[in-house]
């Protein structure tokens, strides 16, 4: 099923491997991409909390943590929703492991940024 | 020699679970770099798997319990509005005041990115299981998502640490 395959490795582990049975990499392209958009979604949720004081309210689901409570749990609900999504739709297709890692790893670099104090006090709004 | 309840969920937030997601991660990456060459004995392959499994399965743990306590019972105490609490000493001083509004600013948010990363590896491993072993893309994938895990919580540690040398936690 996957097209990932070494074919100098695949003879070499060929004793073992081949009473193993492939699995398709769908579910796990499905899992990278999930991550990624994790991450950038906490990314962009730290700048428009900074940038938007209606959004910062909002987001302060528990006054002892305050909007951090929102950010990070509203992360989690959306990662684990997509995640769900995702592996509903490629759990049994063809996809590649290196499309799906570049697009995440784009993800996740916006997601840091998006952390990135010096970024997003940019937009603090007064 | 006592710690207070304070102290006590500061050391298993920043020591007990970072140790441990320290451990794992080390573990869990020469499990993967040798990996390559595991083919060599089934017995080999079955052992590594299995270390494979525990060590990314527990940096995900860890990685989960480091800023679920980190979040919601240490972070509280950072914030408090009284005039002693650490963010408000920190900002008291201007010489200080980055340690927050950089420091911890980048912390309490990039530590979150750990355990989703982790999470993903975990499940990669315990999904594909021994398939990692003849499909390269899989199992850099899997490492290069791995050490980005290790790498967010270590900034998030390393903040936490000089953070908690300027204004305890007390």
């Amino acid at each position: 099923m996957s097209t990932s395959a070494d074919p100098r490795r695949e003879g070499e582990i060929a004793d073992h491997a081949a009473e193993l049975p492939d699995r398709p990499e769908g579910p796990i392209a499905a899992a990278v991409l999930a991550g990624g958009i994790g991450c950038f979604v906490l990314g962009l949720l730290t700048t428009l909390a900074a940038a938007n004081a209606s959004i910062n309210d909002w987001l302060n689901w528990n006054d002892d943590v305050g909007p951090l409570s929102g950010k990070t749990g509203l992360t989690v609900i959306v990662w684990l929703i997509v995640w769900a999504i995702l592996h509903a739709i490629y759990r049994g297709r063809r996809f590649e492991t290196r499309r799906a890692l570049v697009i995440a790893l784009i993800l996740i670099a916006l997601g840091v940024l998006g952390t990135f104090p010096t970024f997003f006090q940019a937009f603090t709004s007064e | 020699m006592d710690f207070t309840d304070r102290e006590w969920w500061t050391v298993i937030h920043g020591m007990g679970l970072g140790a441990v997601f320290l451990l794992a991660f080390a573990g869990g990456l020469a499990e993967f770099y040798g990996l390559r060459s595991a083919w060599e004995t089934r017995a080999g392959i079955a052992a590594r798997m299995l270390r494979l499994r525990i060590g990314v399965t527990a940096m995900a743990v860890a990685a989960w319990g480091t800023v679920i306590t980190g979040t919601w019972i240490v972070y509280p105490w950072y914030r408090d509005p009284a005039a002693d609490s650490p963010r408000s000493t920190l900002l008291a001083d201007e010489a200080t005041k980055d340690w927050h509004e950089f420091g911890m600013e980048w912390k309490e948010h990039v530590a979150w990115l750990s355990p989703i990363l982790a999470t993903v590896v975990a499940f990669i491993v315990i999904y594909y299981g021994v398939n990692l072993i003849r499909h390269e893309r899989v199992r850099r994938t899997a490492m290069i998502l791995f050490v980005l895990a290790f790498l967010f919580a270590a900034v998030a540690g390393a903040f936490g640490a000089f953070i908690t040398k300027v204004a305890p936690v007390a």
